[in-house]
């Protein structure tokens, strides 16, 4: 973490910038809606734009890029949960994807 | 009794306590939310058809607007304070409370149109799921504005007895305040485009 006065009007400025370009992604993912691009590559395209906009709100407004180990180990720990979070279910129903349920 | 390393890195860690605490409780925050995206893509890849163009994509994308501006504006407040400016880092931690509560009236209008049609939560599985995913998001919203008032109203007087803590407990409040950004920032496309 900066506490150099310099390097943290510095920061500003960089704040600015990427928040801009926040804006930016998110006029490009309206107007990529837009196109009518087939689903499967509309989500690809989506979820690509949306991972590159988080990963800079977590990096520079998190100041995730320089931080401690510690962090980074609860958050490796995090992601490694995550994943299998969102794989566990859908590999329990992998075989019935796209049939209709019976009642 | 005062309680240690709240300002000071801890020796072990190198972080004040109130930084773990924080990135500890995102931790779970990512698990919650990874819960219902997980319900989502199991209900959505489930589903014979899935409907599209049932939500508003313009007010979907003000809103995306409004929590990026208010990210900013929560991270320059950090700065400021950092800068010692204390007038101009409280004004900022205003503004992002009023961006948030922007948010929540044009969320209200959202839902306020839907539940007019009829379209609640029992209508369909994409609105149980719309409305379980969005409700949850603006609880945090709501959250975040009590915790920045109380920065910005009496937790105030923190600043003249102790700058350097007051300032983490900015900082604390942006990471939850930019982690809800992230949630929207994934649910604006899943809800609204796809």
């Amino acid at each position: 973490m900066h506490s150099d006065p310099e390097a943290i009007r510095k920061s500003i400025r960089s704040y600015g910038i990427v928040g801009g370009l926040l804006l930016v992604f998110t006029a490009i993912t309206v107007a990529v809606n837009r196109i009518h691009l087939a689903v499967p590559l509309a989500i690809t395209v989506a979820l690509i734009i949306a991972g590159m906009k988080g990963t800079m709100v977590a990096s520079i407004f998190m100041h995730l890029s320089h931080e401690k180990k510690w962090i980074y180990g609860a958050l490796l720990l995090t992601v490694v949960f995550f994943i299998v979070l969102l794989f566990l279910p859908l590999a329990a129903v992998s075989d019935t994807i796209g049939t209709p349920i019976q009642h | 009794m005062e309680i240690p390393y709240t300002v000071e890195p801890r020796p072990d860690t190198g972080l004040a306590n109130g930084k773990l605490g924080i990135w500890l409780f995102l931790a779970s925050e990512v698990m919650l939310f990874g819960a219902l995206f997980s319900t989502y893509i199991l209900l959505r890849v489930g589903a014979i058809e899935w409907p599209h163009g049932e939500l508003s994509v313009k007010l979907g994308a003000i809103n995306t607007v409004i929590l990026i501006c208010s990210s900013v504006t929560m991270v320059v407040a950090w700065a400021k304070l950092k800068l010692n400016d204390f007038a101009k880092g409280r004004l900022y931690v205003l503004v992002t409370v009023v961006l948030a509560a922007v948010f929540l009236v044009n969320k209200y209008f959202e839902y306020a149109e839907h539940l007019a049609k009829g379209e609640g939560p029992w209508h369909s599985t994409f609105f149980a799921i719309y409305f379980t995913l969005t409700g949850l998001h603006g609880l945090h919203i709501v959250g975040g504005i009590v915790v920045m008032l109380y920065l910005a109203g009496p937790g105030a007087g923190m600043w003249k007895s102790n700058p350097e803590q007051y300032a983490n407990r900015v900082e604390y409040t942006g990471l939850y305040w930019h982690f809800v950004d992230l949630v929207w920032i994934f649910l604006f496309p899943v809800l609204y485009l796809l």
